[in-house]
């Protein structure tokens, strides 16, 4: 192990370590809405829209994350979306996590017992109200910890950015790997950092997921 | 400039042979996760203290970091210590390892699920702890857990695209190859997308089947 070396390169280290939290932070915010919206288009009573969420969640889930990002990236241009590397990057993950955030949403609105639509519904709720005063508030406490999973996921996927040259975490490990010609090093370097920021990530998780359980 | 779909056919077959190879990549790799990942199980479960806790260590790394970082990892710190792998063989590595943690965790839930008196009747009737393990327990794991390591070698398929970055010419790196000469990344990463899609589509396929029979053997 060569400290000295580690000593000297930690702050680049660090600096990549913010855009690595930067870019979950946002990739996070774009998952969640376009996760909202999945669900919302696949709970939909039009087909159209089901089969456009249907759609949606099998092509970006059937497709690697990397291959979504390069067509978003180098692909886009030809098709006059022209982005920097940054913004493509929090785009295509974030498109790519909304797909898997639809499901764990759709999964915890339609665990709910069928019983409680009914009765709401009984009762003179309309199927909006039903949704926003009944399932909604129900469904939040069970999708706290699997979005987290998704997200915890979502901060590892980040690291692919680096294939499209985004300064983050890993490219600056892989630039130091190159030039030092010691991936131990440089490996224990990120990949601490990373241990750190996942672990945040869910030591917040679990402390919203104890918030909206009813004790 | 515009979008030219026409130039595919003709660069189709490197396609195909990219497909060929990340299908080698994905099932070689889910063969090593699925072994090293019943050993990391067995480990977890019934090793002493002492010698679980490199293991702990290998977990934690292993699901705390990502798997591109690992990957380079793997391929140049192998290089580092006198090891020169060729990059399939580091990408097989890497990625086997990678879920073969992943494997572990629910291989030990599928093992912990055998019922108790398996194993207490497999040692009355002679069976040492081991063969017991070997014999009895393990094989009734497997097979429960057969679906869920499903969507594990799903999820390893699309994770097989990362090796094209430390230089495996499988379906990405492919694409990439022809993009170079074409200039058409669209084009190319989109056909590439598709068949990846297929593949996938075809893998979700046999799970199902596998499933069914499953569920009628029980």
């Amino acid at each position: 192990m060569d400290f000295e070396l580690m000593q000297k390169v930690y702050p680049f280290f660090l600096e990549a370590a913010w855009v690595t939290i930067l870019l979950s932070v946002l990739t996070a915010i774009l998952g969640l809405t376009l996760g909202a919206l999945g669900t919302f288009a696949r709970l939909s009573r039009f087909v159209v829209l089901r089969a456009i969420g249907a759609a949606y969640v099998s092509v970006f889930r059937g497709t690697p994350a990397l291959i979504q990002l390069f067509i978003l990236y180098f692909g886009g241009p030809q098709i006059g979306i022209q982005l920097d590397a940054f913004q493509a990057g929090v785009i295509g993950l974030g498109i790519n996590a909304g797909a898997y955030m639809t499901e764990t949403i759709r999964g915890a609105i339609i665990s709910i017992d069928k019983g409680q639509t009914e009765a709401a519904r009984t009762l003179g709720l309309s199927r909006w109200q039903t949704m926003y005063k009944v399932i909604l508030p129900q469904s939040l406490r069970l999708m706290v910890r699997p979005l987290g999973v998704n997200i915890n996921a979502l901060i590892k996927a980040t690291a692919l950015v680096a294939a499209i040259s985004v300064v983050e975490l890993t490219y600056t490990a892989q630039r130091y790997i190159g030039s030092t010609y010691k991936p131990f090093e440089m490996f224990l370097l990120a990949g601490v950092l990373y241990m750190i920021i996942i672990y945040v990530a869910g030591r917040g998780v679990t402390w919203l997921d104890r918030k909206v359980q009813i004790t | 400039m515009g979008l030219d779909f026409s130039i595919l056919p003709k660069y189709m077959d490197v396609l195909l042979l990219g497909c060929l190879w990340t299908i080698g990549i994905t099932v070689a790799a889910a063969l090593l996760s699925f072994f090293v990942g019943i050993f990391f199980a067995v480990i977890a479960l019934y090793a002493p203290w002492l010698i679980k806790q490199p293991f702990r260590l290998i977990e934690w790394v292993f699901m705390g970091t990502p798997l591109l970082l690992q990957l380079f990892l793997i391929y140049f710190g192998l290089v580092q210590i006198g090891i020169d792998l060729p990059a399939f063989v580091a990408g097989v590595i890497g990625l086997g390892l990678h879920f073969a943690v992943y494997n572990s965790e629910l291989i030990q839930t599928a093992i912990l699920a055998v019922d108790k008196g398996q194993m207490e009747a497999a040692r009355t009737l002679g069976l040492s702890r081991g063969q017991a393990l070997r014999k009895v327990v393990i094989p009734q794991a497997v097979r429960d857990v057969i679906p869920p390591i499903g969507n594990n070698m799903i999820a390893l398929l699309k994770d097989s695209a990362l090796v094209s970055v430390i230089g495996v010419s499988e379906l990405t790196l492919s694409a990439q190859r022809m993009i170079g000469k074409t200039y058409r990344p669209f084009e190319f990463y989109l056909a590439a997308a598709a068949l990846y899609y297929i593949i996938n589509l075809s893998m979700e396929w046999v799970q199902r089947k596998i499933e069914r029979r499953i569920a009628i053997s029980r």
